[in-house]
């Protein structure tokens, strides 16, 4: 087989050109991050990162991601059999509208939250009369990580599940099968890496979330503070060795959803083959 | 024959189950999520008179900032064109050791938090950090700069051309190249003539989702931008300024500015796209 | 169980997939739905299964047996449907697939799972698949799958078997095979089946009668024999095999087209005759009825028959003529030989009134 771009010189070079320019822009900042988190030795970084503040944020951190990833996760299935497996009007639009977190800054995502739930937002002075404040607390920081997040688990599905085609799901109805059997037996487990990937990306998503995090949630130390604001003030502070520890772990996560993709691709590939 | 004569009361509208329960779902979380909160948008802005309004988002320091903004984002977008370009031809057609690792790596801008990128390009590009030190006995100046402005763009948005561009170039059938090299072409013109046309409907999109992400970019920007009012001072930045001033309706005016572009944007894409596999694939696509 | 279809006809958006459409399958019948792409034959198949709901206006009913099943959902129509690409779960192993329309019913009417097990090993005996019960469906050729959905939905024992383009995927000896096969089993278990196919040979090979569908019309409904023999109009007969054209004018019962001359007992004027490739014989001489000749352009000896194509100055596009292996080798046939052809017999069809209302089926 002859392809373009197989002579060897053009190869070598453009791979090299390649693995350079990775290395320089994407390797080095991810050396850097666990370097700076141990200039000072495993002893600092541990005390930094078993700190009581960095504790709360961790802590913080996982709880929000623990209550979006199921939010995400039904609404994402919800979705994706929806435009993939009814024909009805307005499924293009519907499509389109789950790409707007996508496009919409995360500073603009969090100021339309705190326009409204806010004191000053329609929704948020009347829920002020009931003593309810969503911003600067928990609720708000869920709020907006579940707004920033909630494209990952549809936009993993739905590719995939116009790619499969309700063939298989028509069939099972064919054969007598109830509603959620047929959901339950027959499309699950031919979607259930693509929901394990949108979960993943979704995690990774709601533990960094830093923009949208920051308008909302007020930064007080201990209490609303995620890990990624929590760097933020760290860094501000000039505690460089501090940020880069709280940024290592979120590297760490960062890291294992690379691993965790890596190997589902891989996976895939190999049914492929199998196939 | 029981059921039967129960369930003959209802025609069989629709063959798969679920339709009414998705649909509710679906849109229950759409309009709660995504376009209630719009609303205390539109409340904040209605409380403008158009001139307010019109005040507001051509005040000098903000028209300052829409252009850092566009004009990084938009070199940060061409650099990612061209590179993610290479990237993704690089994965695609030659093995290599190392192969895999790369590949993973290029998802390490989505994965990796934005805030994190930020303090960590700010700290390798400092006059004291890993690369500054290099660099600036040579007389670039990254950090504190729109040039630091646009590196932190385009880290963030890289893959967005890797990826749309991979899958494409991957689907092309290798007798693509077999029929242009049979018909005499060289190497750079069977690319220019042949692969290319096929790459850009791709190529334009992920270069356009590229440089949509960047112009909302705030994270990895805010800690190597240096933040210098008229010079180094981006758009989302301005939002976020506003805010901690308490202007809401300042931040509302400028927010909406960058909510309509960020939108049209998409919106445009999207159809672009359409047009291009509806003429690549036929049929309604 | 018999099958009747009253009114039946199909929307998608705008467009018109089916006029209305009437159909009477008997109990035990083995029909095939024929027509090219976009005749609305998949459609009809479809609407029968549930799949696909018929137009509520004007309001059709479908019957299975005396049992109105309209607005029956098709999990409850009990009938058994094979998928053009099969369709099977290919997260499931061959028995699994075959076992599931049984482990799926309510728990009340469900079989044991020992009574499972003994009816899909009975099942995948029949299709010849017993020692692959534990494969998956992407490790098994394409006639295998084909067999795995057959038993899958005949598990349920349906009285109704649907199948859309059955054998559309496989190569053309394995597709006899199941063909053969497919008839067998039809006649063993004794239920009604309706397949769809663009295949003529296929349709008249299996059926018991031929459903010939046109842009969403029925245009004939009629045994094998009788619709290759009398088409009721040009589309069957066209549809069904290969055709030649001869247009001319008549005059005195002469067909005349430039220098050929065929006798008719027809009225004077413009004439368009049409003819199989069997129905036109070749001799070295004129005869006094016919005077036709033609030059061999190609010869292609295909199984029993071998295919002649010609040409002459008065035939707008060649014909083909079949001729037996002794006519040829007596003939002597190369390219470029000069000869007569000869009608034995020819079809017209002056006015296609025929073709615009929707044909019944006479019952019985």
């Amino acid at each position: 087989m002859q392809r373009i771009g197989d002579a060897p010189r053009v190869r070598r070079l453009l791979v090299f050109l390649a693995l350079a320019f990775s290395a320089l822009f994407l390797l080095l900042p991810l050396v850097a991050i666990f370097a700076q988190a141990f200039t000072q030795g495993v002893g600092v970084f541990w005390a930094n990162v078993s700190n009581e503040y960095t504790v709360a944020a961790i802590g913080l951190t996982l709880f929000i991601a623990l209550l979006t990833i199921p939010v995400c996760l039904v609404f994402g299935v919800a979705l994706a059999w929806l435009v993939t497996r009814f024909n009805f009007p307005g499924r293009r639009i519907l499509q389109t509208l789950i790409d707007i977190p996508f496009a919409v800054s995360p500073v603009v995502a969090g100021l339309i939250y705190l326009l409204l739930y806010g004191r000053t937002g329609w929704l948020g002075s009347w829920l002020d009369g009931y003593d309810i404040q969503l911003m600067f607390a928990w609720p708000g920081i869920l709020m907006v990580t579940i707004f920033v997040t909630c494209p990952f688990v549809a936009r993993e599905l739905i590719p995939l599940m116009q790619a499969q085609g309700s063939r298989e799901e028509e069939a099972a109805v064919t054969l007598g099968a109830p509603g959620w059997t047929v959901f339950r037996r027959v499309t699950l487990p031919n979607i259930r890496w693509a929901l394990l990937y949108g979960v993943i990306l979704t995690n990774a998503r709601a533990v960094g979330e830093f923009g949208a995090v920051s308008v909302v949630s007020g930064a007080i130390r201990g209490q609303t503070n995620t890990l990624p604001l929590h760097l933020e003030q760290l860094y501000q502070d000039y505690n460089t060795v501090g940020a880069f520890a709280s940024a290592s772990l979120l590297a760490f996560i960062a890291l294992l959803t690379l691993v965790a993709k890596a190997s589902l691709e891989w996976r895939a590939a190999r049914r492929e083959v199998h196939a | 024959m029981i059921t039967l004569a129960t369930r003959a009361g209802s025609a069989p509208k629709r063959v798969l189950p679920g339709f009414g329960l998705s649909l509710g779902i679906s849109l229950m979380f759409i309009s709660l999520v995504l376009l209630l909160p719009l609303t205390g948008l539109f409340g904040q802005l209605a409380g403008l008179s158009l001139a307010e309004y019109w005040a507001i988002i051509t005040e000098g320091r903000v028209v300052a900032s829409y252009t850092v903004t566009i004009g990084a984002a938009a070199v940060a977008a061409l650099v990612n064109g061209a590179f993610g370009l290479l990237l993704a031809w690089v994965l695609v057609r030659y093995e290599f050791p190392g192969k895999r690792l790369l590949d993973a790596l290029m998802d390490l801008p989505f994965a990796l938090p934005t805030a994190v990128a930020g303090i960590t390009l700010a700290t390798l590009y400092s006059s004291n950090g890993w690369m500054g030190r290099l660099l600036e006995p040579l007389g670039f100046q990254v950090a504190y700069t729109w040039v630091g402005i646009a590196l932190a763009m385009a880290f963030t948005s890289i893959p967005f051309v890797v990826r749309t561009v991979q899958p494409v170039l991957e689907d092309l059938p290798h007798e693509v190249d077999e029929a242009a090299l049979t018909l005499g072409a060289s190497d750079g013109t069977a690319f220019r003539r042949v692969i290319l046309p096929h790459l850009w409907p791709a190529l334009v999109t992920g270069t356009g989702l590229a440089f949509v992400r960047s112009l909302g970019e705030f994270g990895a920007i805010i800690f190597i931008a240096g933040n210098m009012p008229y010079e180094t001072e981006i758009t989302a930045l301005m939002i976020f300024v506003k805010l901690q001033e308490y202007d809401y309706a300042g931040a509302s005016a400028i927010a909406s500015v960058v909510l309509f572009v960020s939108l049209a944007l998409l919106l445009v894409i999207n159809i672009w796209q359409g047009r291009f596999i509806k003429r690549l694939h036929g049929g309604a696509g | 169980m018999s099958i009747r279809l009253q009114n039946i006809a199909k929307h998608f958006g705008t467009s018109r997939a089916l006029e209305p459409v009437n159909l009477d399958i008997r109990d035990g019948e083995l029909i095939g739905l024929l027509g090219p792409s976009g005749s609305g034959k998949t459609t009809l198949l479809r609407i029968i299964a549930g799949l696909e709901a018929a137009d509520r206006e004007p309001a059709g009913r479908i019957l299975f047996g005396d049992r109105d099943v309209t607005n029956l959902h098709v999990r409850d129509r009990r009938i058994g449907f094979v998928f053009q690409h099969y369709a099977l779960f290919r997260h499931m192993t061959v028995f699994d697939n075959v076992a599931f329309g049984l482990t799926v019913m309510p728990r009340k009417s469900r079989p044991t799972s020992g009574e499972i097990r003994a009816r899909v090993h009975r099942l995948l005996e029949m299709v010849k698949l017993e020692q692959l019960a534990n494969r998956y469906p992407a490790q098994l050729s394409g006639g295998q799958q084909q067999r795995v959905s057959l038993a899958r939905a005949l598990a349920l024992r349906p009285e109704v078997l649907l199948l859309d383009e059955p054998f559309g995927a496989l190569d053309a000896k394995v597709r006899q095979e199941l063909r053969r096969w497919l008839r067998h089993l039809h006649d063993e278990l004794n239920f009604t089946s309706v397949f769809v196919t663009h295949d003529q040979e296929e349709a008249l090979e299996l059926s018991d009668r031929v459903v010939v569908m046109s842009n969403g019309r029925i245009e004939q409904i009629d045994t094998p024999d009788t619709l290759y023999r009398a088409p009721t109009n040009r589309f069957v007969f066209e549809f069904l095999g290969d055709v030649n054209h001869l247009e001319g004018s008549v005059r005195d019962g002469v067909l005349t087209c430039g220098d050929a001359r065929l006798a008719v007992d027809l009225a004077d004027g413009a004439e368009e005759l049409l003819l199989r490739p069997h129905e036109v014989e070749l001799r070295e001489a004129a005869t006094p009825n016919a005077h036709m000749p033609v030059t061999v352009t190609a010869i292609s000896p295909v199984g029993a028959e071998v295919r002649v194509e010609l040409e002459a100055d008065w035939l707008g596009e060649p014909w083909l003529a079949t001729v037996r292996h002794a006519d040829y080798e007596r003939l002597g046939l190369t390219r470029g030989m000069r000869l007569f052809a000869v009608p034995r017999r020819w079809h017209r069809f002056p006015d296609e009134l025929s073709t615009t209302k929707p044909k019944e089926l006479e019952s019985a």
